[in-house]
């Protein structure tokens, strides 16, 4: 059983499987199923590393490369974060995955009163550029990548990250930054915005047009846009990818409407979507999602270098599909989600740790589940054939079947006028909250398993899972330092820097280049956060209940 | 359920305090307690302690149902618990839901707080709970 639904008769066997996305699965499939969905091999499959990229974006798959593996962390200073990251690296974790604390995420330095009790509890916390020296200390930035996951303040982060390099005299057409710079999930799932919707979409579009289209910083990945934090808030695997196309159209027109072609613009633009769920459910998603993407691309927007069409990304996590209940059981879980990425063809790839229901990872939590991940690549045997999957009638008539479900959800936002539009009236998120609701009433009453939560909830251990201390000293340590750096600088340099941003913003020009000026003057995040709150205003949550 | 007729709905206000923004939980919440006859007020995100008793003084609440999964809920209750005391409203009850570790639990109810429904409650212990605060607080 599991988190599909399904029927059965008197004696216990199963009559009915619907899949989450409203898909039926038949108890057998044979080749009257691809012929009933219309499949064609050459449509549909073809080679590996060939339109429509469906088995895998390149050619050898992971014999050419295993995937990149970023497990998030981060938390306290940015001091006691270059430890852990510095940790991850030795073990073998061949990118980094930064988290922020959340005032660094909402645009609050360390000293400010909503930031009482929060500064480095859920990553590290950032003021100044000096937080970025201390945080990548001793980290080569032209070798190891860093994704950001950061949304509201992307630009800032992206921009320091820019200023750290300078510093440092780091080529920065050499580093390789991905900041998630994805404010229309945040405002769906995640919940970090700060600004109204739509001058944010268009601080979302100053980052890809700077690194893309301007061509600053042409190995960094403007946008990672998130179907995760989607799906971890109630949508369908269908709706995870449909909307999260959706936001990347909405994203790709905003950085074309100022004049740029759409192939320089999207062909490094870069995914995360999540991997918890029925297993065939989501590697015919991803594959469907490959498929899906690169027709798009090549059909409603003309573009036409192959490697525009890749559909890139981070696929991973599986957050909501662990359970307090029993924890020891996520292990487990874990590590089938990640064999639904590697199934599914994941370029990169992070697992979370079984205590994330609880807490923030353990260092033994998060090493167990980068295991987890190593275990699949160096002995189960992921690595020897690309798509190991395709040609079963089985996953050929289901990763059509989700392509068809992905198409019918996005006409859903067409209806709503856009993602823009749906996520300022609040559409998606009403569906999404809804549907949600209507998961636990499933569970609840037994129409979806969850083991351990709904069924076999005997036994199992109730051992107290380890905790992350908040360490109210390391807090103050930070906004110790705030307070030294903030009294160190060329305080004219600072005014000057802001005040030219402040125009920047009212002028609507792109606001990169000064945000990188602001960074290395070491102007503070909240600094530059609050000028934009001043003249970009605050969002107001549409209502939807 | 039947008994939720027999005296005035159950105000509650569900409430996400502080800069966190996983609000599932909270919604799904919010829709549980309505569905068990509740009336509820859905305060969204980011909101300051001054601003939730601001708005459970306006809607006049029994409860406030607070959402915190960021680790910070030990600070924030003692904020909040401090307002209702010095606003002399402390008829309103408090309840807390989210990522609530075990040992937490006796010091958030240390503080004040009614009742604690750590992740993975079942939604009809929460229903039933806050219903029980309420009432007690109606009686009191």
């Amino acid at each position: 059983m599991g988190v599909a639904k399904y029927s059965k008769d008197k004696r216990g066997a199963i009559q009915e499987v619907e899949l989450h996305s409203g898909i039926k699965v038949k108890a057998s499939y044979g080749p009257e199923d691809l012929e009933r969905v219309g499949f064609e091999y050459q449509q549909d499959l073809g080679q590996p590393g060939h339109y429509p990229f469906t088995r895998s974006l390149h050619p050898l798959g992971f014999r050419s490369r295993e995937w990149t593996v970023r497990q998030y962390s981060g938390f306290g200073t940015p001091s006691e974060t270059n430890e852990r990251f510095k940790l991850l690296i030795a073990h073998g974790q061949t990118g980094l995955n930064v988290a922020f604390d959340l005032p660094t995420q909402m645009g609050y330095d360390s000293d400010h009163p909503l930031a009482e009790g929060e500064v480095g509890r859920v990553g590290m916390a950032v003021d100044t550029l000096a937080d970025f020296e201390a945080a990548f200390q001793g980290i080569d930035l032209a070798k190891v990548g860093s994704g950001l996951t950061i949304n509201a303040v992307a630009a800032i982060m992206l921009a320091m990250y820019e200023a750290l390099a300078r510093r440092w005299g780091v080529d920065t057409a050499r580093i390789s930054a991905t900041p998630q710079n994805d404010i229309l999930k945040e405002i769906i799932g995640r919940g970090a915005w700060i600004f109204p919707v739509r001058p944010a979409v268009d601080l979302v579009g100053d980052l890809i047009e700077y690194a893309t289209a301007q061509g600053h910083l042409p190995r960094c990945n403007p946008v990672s846009v998130c179907g995760y934090h989607i799906r971890e808030s109630g949508a369908t695997p269908a709706q995870e990818i449909a909307f999260a196309f959706g936001i990347a159209f909405a994203y790709l027109d905003n950085v074309m409407a100022r004049g740029y072609g759409p192939d320089q613009v999207v062909e490094r633009f870069s995914f995360n979507f999540n991997i918890f769920g029925n297993l065939w459910e989501q590697v015919a998603k991803f594959r469907a999602a490959r498929k899906l993407w690169a027709r798009l691309l090549k059909e409603r927007y003309g573009v036409r270098e192959a490697k525009a069409l890749f559909l890139r990304g981070l696929f991973g996590g599986g957050g909501f599909g662990l359970t307090k209940a029993q924890p020891e059981n996520n292990i487990v879980r874990g590590a089938y989600y990640a064999l639904a990425a590697a199934l599914g063809g994941a370029q990169t790839t992070a697992l979370c740790s079984y205590d994330e229901a609880y807490t923030i990872p353990t260092p033994q939590a998060a090493l167990l589940s980068l295991r987890t991940l190593q275990i699949l690549m160096d002995e189960m045997g992921l690595r020897d054939t690309v798509d190991p999957l395709a040609g079963s009638y089985f996953i050929e008539t289901l990763t059509k079947e989700m392509e068809g479900k992905i198409l019918e959800e996005m006409e859903r936002v067409e209806r709503w006028g856009g993602m823009v539009a749906a996520v300022e009236s609040g559409e998606v998120q009403r569906l999404v909250a809804s549907q949600a609701f209507q998961w636990e009433k499933d569970l609840l009453e037994g129409r979806r398993v969850k083991v351990g939560v709904n069924k076999y909830t005997e036994g199992g251990s109730q051992a107290e899972v380890e905790l992350h201390q908040y360490s109210e000293e390391s807090a103050a340590r930070q906004v110790a330092s705030l307070q030294e750096v903030k009294r160190g600088r060329a305080q004219r340099e600072v005014a000057r820097c802001l005040g030219d941003l402040e125009k920047a913003l009212k002028d609507r020009r792109n606001v990169m280049p000064i945000l990188v000026e602001c960074c290395a003057a070491y102007a503070t995040v909240g600094e530059m956060a609050g000028v934009m709150r001043q003249v970009l205003g605050e969002m107001k949550e549409p209502s939807i209940f | 359920m039947a008994d939720a007729r027999q005296s005035a709905p159950v105000r509650v206000l569900v409430a996400k305090p502080g800069l966190d923004g996983h609000d599932r939980g909270a919604k799904v919440v919010a829709y549980a307690l309505r569905e068990g006859g509740m009336e509820v007020i859905y305060g969204g995100l980011h909101q300051s302690t001054e601003q939730i008793l601001q708005t459970a003084l306006q809607e006049a609440v029994d409860v406030i149902g607070l959402s915190i999964m960021s680790g910070a809920h030990l600070p924030i209750c003692r904020r909040l618990m401090r307002g209702l005391a010095d606003k002399g409203l402390s008829q309103i009850k408090v309840v807390v839901g989210g990522v609530i570790p075990q040992p937490d639990i006796p010091r958030l109810l240390e503080l004040g707080v009614a009742a604690v429904f750590p992740g993975g409650t079942p939604l009809p212990e929460i229903v039933e709970g806050v219903r029980r605060v309420a009432r007690a607080a109606q009686e009191a």
